[in-house]
């Protein structure tokens, strides 16, 4: 067959008349001018995300939250990637105020609330405001609030697997910065894990921030060294580290969403972010024209939080000893911070008989690594 | 060699030739941008969206409303000050490429001084003082971390470019071993920082504007440090040095002190811009701090071609796309990385302007003919 006649051929066909009032239609349609308002009754809702929305972590969480709400009837929603927390996030929902309608703003990162957050709910007192990671209070604008979930009930739930699976009794886990939440969920792994057998430790590499994918690699194939067989990590994207780990061999427990796609091989279970519940519970509520409350948190029962599907290689009495657990959690009355708990310096930090029940505040200053872990804070 | 040649004119004249030059540092750049601007547009289409839409958008977003405007002024201030990091030593011969790395020690210095400065938050003009140390003191942090890449370039040899990027990490290291450690405040959980300035410590608004004040501090420095370097004898000695370093040695030029005061004079801009981002925005150091602007500054200088004038419009260019970056991916459902590829289109096709620069000879014809032993013999490129 001959390419020639082909190549001779215009590359560039001339453009319809269709294809043009298309372009010119949509070019007068950015062009309008001021705030363009919704279709009647439309909500427009906007999300910001600090990373990619696609990061098979944190943020692809609060994306898949979006996409429900997307499916929602009357509701618009904008989304953003990748927006520092600087100045540039208020800019950010500035725009999606000014230049669009957004009525309802989710700003998902942490770092967006203080000052950032609080900034714009003063300025624009109309407009609803619900961030993640729970640091609203009473003394902060009503138009603004907070949600998050108890992710360490499915952190303990992945230990209970991962204490079944290991034969070395050694667990890894790749963790970013040694901040109350991520301490929370690493004592939490381990202690599901030393329900199997008490003498499972857990080896903690810090790697420093939020997005190292070089550190988290090196650190995953540190833990692989050391003969450790079952990985898991808190970090913003556990892609690289759930990658590294089944190239290595190892049982991986994911973390934010469901990581199985990545390690078909060692993918065990896994706790992620159900945001879907909260997102169109707020939509709902704002549609139905209710206040919105401003402090919303939950675990397991409230369906704010979820665990992935178990892989094959997970044996009846993994999912059995992990099932009941969860039901129990679910019905609310199981406590995984309960004494008495000593800390891997050999101090008590919780005396027996005293329970730490999930919204216990001071579990929220947690500063301390449960015996049996392996590292430092 | 062969030489693209515009002839807008017949005659090359002296003066033809002056203005040539002129016209061609406009034109190359503009040039630059018209072909990015094809290839972003190509790229749009290949993709499937409208790219007179995207277009359009990114003119709402970025300059259509006042509204955009101060948006493209807020992303484009920092974008000012980090850029003078890079021209700066570019002027003497350097690609320093440490702005990030000064900018996180000039914030980190900003919110060490400032809490200790509370007391003085209580009265207008002690307010003012406090504000100015705190700006010193970044600045003058920001210079010192710069002028080490200076120094070992100039007393070792070591490659600058390679020690100032190395030196990035070692001060976004440093900030947070600082902020987690040592520095933390015990009341910052979840969010590592360091203590909170007072809030009358704060620096505004600009008036009149939602844009705080470091796109003015951006401007002065911008106009300021042209100033230096293209009418005052340090600034040709800056050219001549990085024109040709033995040369300068040759004719007496003290080089090692050129580098080390370019080198500090962009580590003062970039640690001022760090100090800013503390006093105007953050309010505390955080590991928010390492946002990228040290690294957009790079892309802003070398679109100016190192000329503090031109990094203004640059970084309002910079910044309007950086502004319409949010409705392109609201309107279009196209990612964050969209605005990279239009960054990277734009840079790849300055930097191959750059080859032309002295090729592309726009002669403009006077209308009065000179004498011929005026004319300049044309150049072969």
């Amino acid at each position: 067959m001959s390419l020639g006649p082909y190549f001779l051929r215009p590359v560039v066909r001339p453009l319809s008349r269709r294809a043009l009032l298309a372009m010119t239609s949509g070019l007068a349609a950015a062009l309008a001018p001021g705030r363009r308002a919704g279709a009647a009754g439309t909500l427009e809702i906007g999300f910001l995300y600090v990373g990619a929305r696609d990061d098979y972590g944190y943020n692809q969480a609060h994306a898949e939250g979006a996409a429900a709400v997307k499916k929602m009837p009357g509701v618009k929603v904008l989304e953003e990637e990748r927006i520092p927390e600087t100045v540039d996030v208020v800019k950010s929902m500035d725009s999606m105020i000014e230049l669009d309608d957004a009525a309802l703003l989710f700003p998902t990162s942490f770092g967006y609330y203080n000052p950032f957050v609080l900034q714009e709910a003063k300025k624009y007192p109309k407009v609803q405001f619900r961030h993640c990671g729970g640091l609203w209070t009473e003394k902060d604008p009503k138009n603004a609030g907070s949600y998050f979930g108890y992710i360490d009930e499915c952190q303990y739930l992945s230990g209970i697997v991962a204490g079944h699976m290991s034969k070395t009794k050694k667990l890894g886990f790749v963790a970013a910065k040694p901040i109350p939440q991520v301490l929370r969920n690493i004592n939490a792994f381990t202690l599901g894990a030393q329900r199997v057998d008490p003498k499972i430790t857990t080896t903690v590499i810090f790697t420093g921030d939020w997005s190292m994918p070089v550190k988290e690699a090196e650190a995953t194939n540190a833990l692989a060294d050391q003969g450790i067989d079952v990985v898991t990590c808190h970090v913003d994207s556990p892609k690289v580290t759930i990658q590294t780990a089944e190239g290595r061999g190892l049982y991986t427990c994911g973390y934010h969403v469901n990581q199985a796609p990545l390690a078909p091989k060692g993918y065990l279970t896994g706790a992620e972010w159900n945001w879907a519940t909260v997102y169109r519970n707020f939509v709902a509520e704002m549609q139905a024209g209710k206040p919105l409350p401003n402090f919303v948190r939950g675990g397991l029962r409230e369906g704010i939080v979820k665990t992935s599907p178990y892989g094959a290689m997970v044996p009846a009495a993994a999912r059995a000893e992990a099932d009941a657990v969860k039901a129990k959690l679910i019905a609310g009355d199981f406590v995984i911070f309960k004494g008495p708990i000593a800390d891997n310096t050999g101090k008590q930090v919780i005396a027996a008989g005293v329970d730490h029940g999930q919204t216990d505040l001071w579990l929220e200053k947690m500063d301390w690594l449960a015996a049996g872990v392996i590292g430092k804070t | 060699m062969t030489s693209l040649t515009l002839v807008l004119g017949v005659q090359p004249g002296m003066r033809g030739r002056w203005l040539g030059r002129i016209a061609e540092a406009w034109a190359l750049p503009l040039l630059a941008l018209t072909v990015a601007l094809l290839a972003f547009g190509a790229f749009l289409a290949a993709c499937g969206v409208n790219p007179l839409a995207a277009a359009a958008l990114i003119w709402r977003g970025a300059f259509g409303t006042w509204f955009s405007w101060q948006n493209t002024l807020q992303k484009a201030s920092p974008l000012l000050l980090t850029g003078l990091a890079m021209a700066l030593p570019a002027r003497v011969g350097l690609m320093v490429i440490g702005g990030e790395g000064a900018l996180v020690i000039g914030g980190l210095a900003c919110a060490v001084i400032g809490p200790t400065l509370a007391g003085l938050a209580g009265s207008a003009g002690g307010a003012l003082l406090a504000q100015a140390l705190m700006l010193a003191g970044g600045m003058a942090a920001g210079a010192l971390w710069l002028m080490i890449p200076g120094a070992l370039r100039f007393w070792r040899g070591v490659n600058e470019t390679i020690s100032s990027l190395l030196l990035n990490t070692i001060a976004i290291a440093v900030m947070n071993q600082l902020v987690e450690g040592v520095l933390r405040d015990p009341l910052s959980l979840n969010k590592p920082s360091t203590v909170p300035l007072a809030p009358g410590l704060m620096l505004g608004q600009i008036p009149g504007l939602s844009v705080h004040v470091g796109l003015a501090f951006g401007l002065v420095l911008c106009v300021a440090a042209g100033v230096l370097m293209q009418r005052t004898s340090f600034g040709f000695a800056a050219s001549v040095n990085g024109g040709n370093p033995r040369a300068a040695q040759m004719v007496g030029i003290d080089v090692g002190r050129l580098i080390l005061i370019a080198c500090a004079l962009a580590g003062a801009s970039a640690g001022l811009a760090g100090a800013v981002e503390v006093a105007a925005v953050q309010g505390s150091a955080t590991a928010s701090l390492a946002a990228g602007y040290g690294y957009s500054g790079i892309l802003v200088a070398f679109l100016a071609r190192h000329n503090p004038f031109a990094i203004i419009p640059v970084a309002l260019l910079l910044g309007g796309i950086a502004a319409s970056d949010g409705l392109l991916q609201r309107h279009l459902d196209l990612p964050d990385a969209t605005v990279a590829v239009l960054q990277g289109f734009v840079f790849i096709a300055v930097l191959a302007a750059e080859t032309f620069s002295g090729r592309l000879r726009l002669r403009c014809r006077l209308w009065l003919p000179l004498p011929l032993s005026l004319r300049g013999e044309p150049r072969d490129g």
